[in-house]
C-alpha cells in the first residue's frame, strides 16, 4: 500500500503543491499541510481493519502521509489510555483518563512524528536526516536514524538536561550543541537546510512530520470505544501536536469511524514561556513572541509556529488555555506520580498543573470526561524533581534501626 | 529587483501606528503586504520589500528601533523540538 497523501495545501491561501520536501507557500508564506484522498482512506480504514492491525501507530497507516514500506518500526504508538481515578479525585473530576505517551520507544510522543518523518525522508530518497531539537525530538531522530542506518545530524541548545543529551548521544548521531536558545538553533537549522540536502524533520519534511501527532487523536477515540471525550488537555510548544490531535479526531468523523465530536480542546503552557496562553487570556488570536525562561524546556518555544492555529482551535471547540509556574509544574509531576504511578517529564507537569487550574476555575466542569496528554517520561528531566522528592530513610542493617527510623518519620512508634 | 520578505510583529505600543506607510515614505523601499492579522493590541504582517539592500536594512533597523520584532519570513516559523 502506498499512501493516500494527495497534495500539499497552504493553510492560508489554499494553493496546492505536489508532494515534495517543502514547507511553506511561495506565494503567501503560509504553512503547507498534507491533503488526503479521504474517499480512498474511507475504503481502506474500517473499524475492523484498524482493530486487526498492529499495536502501534501503523494500525492507522492509511491516514499517514508516507508509504509504510519505508517505515522504521521501533514500536511507537497505541500507548495506554489509563483511567486515572485517584488523580481525578484529587483535582475534582468525575472521569479522567491519562494518555500515557511516556512509554514510547524513546519515551516521548516525538516517536510518533519521527516515525512518519523518517519514512517520508526515505521515500524521498534522502540518505541523511537532521533536526533542531529541545531534546525529545533529538532522542527520537537519533534512535530512528540508527534503526534505519541513516547518517544523522542533531542540533540542540547547549543548556539541555543531561538525560536528553545522553539519550541522543547513545545512538551515535553527529550531535551538535549550539550556544543559544532553541529559537536560535532552529533558525540556524533552517539556514543549513538550504545548504545541505538533508531531511530536516521539523523543517523541510515538517508538513509530513507534524501529521504523526494525529495518531494521538485516533488512539483516544478508538480506545474509548470509537467515541470522543468531552475535553482534552494537551501541552503546547509550537502548538502543532495540540492542533493535530483535533485534526485526527475530525478526520475519524469525516470518514465515518465516529459520531460528530464535541470535544473541547484546551492547551497547557509554562508561565515562563506562554505566548499562546497569554494571547488566550488577552482574548486575541495574535500572540507576541517571548524569550523562554522555564524548567519545561521541551515546551520552551517563544515563537510558536502553530500558535495562531492553536488559538483558532480553542475558539472553534470552546476550549481554553492555562499556564503554570515552575513550582506548579514540579507539584504536577509529583501529583501524577503519587496518584497514578506515572513519572512524567516537565511537560507532563505543565499539563497536570494546568488541568488542575482549569478545573479549579470551573472552566472544566466536574462532570466533563477529560483526557490529559502526558507526552514524555520523567527520567529525561530528573533535575527538575531531584531535590523535591522525599529523602530515603538511612539506616543500619538491623530491624531496630529500621523501626526507629520509620517511627521518627511517622511521628509515632512502629510495632513489629 | 528581488523582493525580500519579512514578518513584522507589533505590540500594543505600535499596533495603532501607520508604520508600514511611514516606512515606505521615509525609505526608498516598495512595501507589499502578503498576509496580516491585526487586532486592538497585537498584530503581525508578512511584508514584501523591494529596493536597494542597504536601504531595506535601514528600513528594518528603523522598524526595530520603533519596537517592532523583525523575522525573516522566508526562513519559516520556529517549530517544535
Amino acid at each position: 500500500m502506498s499512501s493516500f497523501n494527495r497534495a500539499l495545501k497552504c493553510r492560508e491561501c489554499g494553493r496546492e503543491y505536489a508532494i515534495a520536501p517543502i514547507f511553506s507557500c511561495e506565494f503567501c508564506f503560509g504553512p503547507l499541510e498534507v491533503a488526503y484522498d479521504y474517499d480512498a482512506i474511507r475504503e481502506a480504514a474500517t473499524r475492523d481493519i484498524i482493530e486487526s492491525g498492529p499495536n502501534t501507530l501503523w494500525r492507522y497507516a492509511p491516514f499517514l502521509p508516507c508509504d509504510p514500506a519505508y517505515k522504521v518500526d521501533l514500536g511507537t504508538g497505541f500507548t495506554p489510555l489509563l483511567r486515572a481515578d485517584r488523580l481525578a479525585k484529587a483535582i475534582g473530576l468525575d472521569t479522567l483518563w491519562i494518555k500515557n505517551d511516556t512509554v514510547n520507544p524513546t519515551w516521548s510522543f516525538k516517536d510518533r512524528v519521527v516515525s512518519v518523518a523518517i519514512a517520508k525522508a526515505r521515500e524521498f530518497g534522502f540518505d541523511a536526516i537532521a533536526c533542531a531539537s529541545t531534546g525529545n525530538l533529538a532522542n527520537s531522530v537519533a534512535a530512528h536514524a540508527a534503526g534505519a542506518g541513516m547518517e544523522c545530524f542533531v542540533f540542540i541548545p547547549d543548556d539541555l538536561e543531561r538525560g536528553k543529551v545522553v539519550g541522543s548521544a547513545i545512538y551515535d548521531p553527529h550531535l551538535v550543541t549550539v550556544r543559544g536558545s532553541y529559537d536560535d538553533v532552529n533558525r540556524l537549522c533552517t539556514e543549513l537546510s538550504m545548504q545541505f540536502n538533508w531531511a530536516f524533520v521539523n523543517i523541510n519534511v515538517r508538513p509530513y512530520y507534524a501529521e504523526g501527532s494525529r495518531s494521538l487523536g485516533y488512539e483516544i477515540a478508538e480506545q474509548l470505544g470509537w467515541r470522543t471525550p468531552d475535553h482534552i488537555v494537551a501541552p503546547m510548544a509550537s502548538g502543532s501536536m495540540f492542533t493535530k490531535i483535533w485534526k485526527g479526531i475530525k478526520e475519524f468523523h469525516h470518514v465515518g469511524l465516529i459520531d460528530e465530536p464535541h470535544t473541547r480542546m484546551s492547551g497547557a503552557q509554562a508561565t515562563g514561556c506562554s505566548p499562546i496562553s497569554t494571547a488566550f487570556a488577552n482574548d486575541t488570536l495574535n500572540f507576541i513572541p517571548q524569550k523562554p525562561n522555564t524548567i519545561a524546556k521541551s515546551l520552551a518555544i517563544g515563537n510558536p509556529a502553530d500558535g495562531y492555529y492553536a488559538l483558532k482551535q480553542m475558539e472553534e471547540t470552546g476550549g481554553g488555555a492555562e499556564m503554570a509556574t515552575d513550582e506548579e509544574i514540579v507539584a504536577g509531576i509529583k501529583l501524577l506520580a503519587e496518584t497514578e504511578g506515572i513519572f512524567a517529564e516537565t511537560a507532563g507537569g505543565v499539563t497536570i498543573a494546568c488541568l488542575k487550574r482549569l478545573v479549579a476555575s470551573g472552566f472544566i466542569k466536574r462532570g466533563e470526561e477529560t483526557v490529559a496528554i502526558i507526552s514524555g517520561g520523567g527520567l529525561k528531566t530528573i533535575e527538575a524533581v531531584a531535590d523535591e522528592v522525599t529523602e530515603p530513610l538511612h539506616i543500619q542493617p538491623t530491624v531496630n534501626s529500621f523501626t526507629e527510623a520509620l517511627s521518627a518519620r511517622r511521628g509515632a512508634p512502629v510495632s513489629v | 529587483m528581488p523582493e525580500r520578505h519579512v514578518r513584522l510583529t507589533f505590540g500594543a505600543e505600535q499596533v495603532r501606528e501607520p508604520l508600514v506607510y511611514q516606512m515606505g515614505h521615509q525609505f526608498k523601499v516598495v512595501t507589499s503586504i502578503r498576509m496580516a492579522s491585526i487586532d486592538r493590541s497585537v498584530g503581525w504582517v508578512i511584508l514584501g520589500l523591494e529596493g536597494d539592500e542597504d536601504e531595506i536594512n535601514r528600513a528594518l533597523d528603523w522598524a526595530r528601533a520603533k519596537g517592532v520584532r523583525v523575522d525573516d519570513a522566508t526562513l519559516g516559523d520556529v517549530v517544535e523540538g
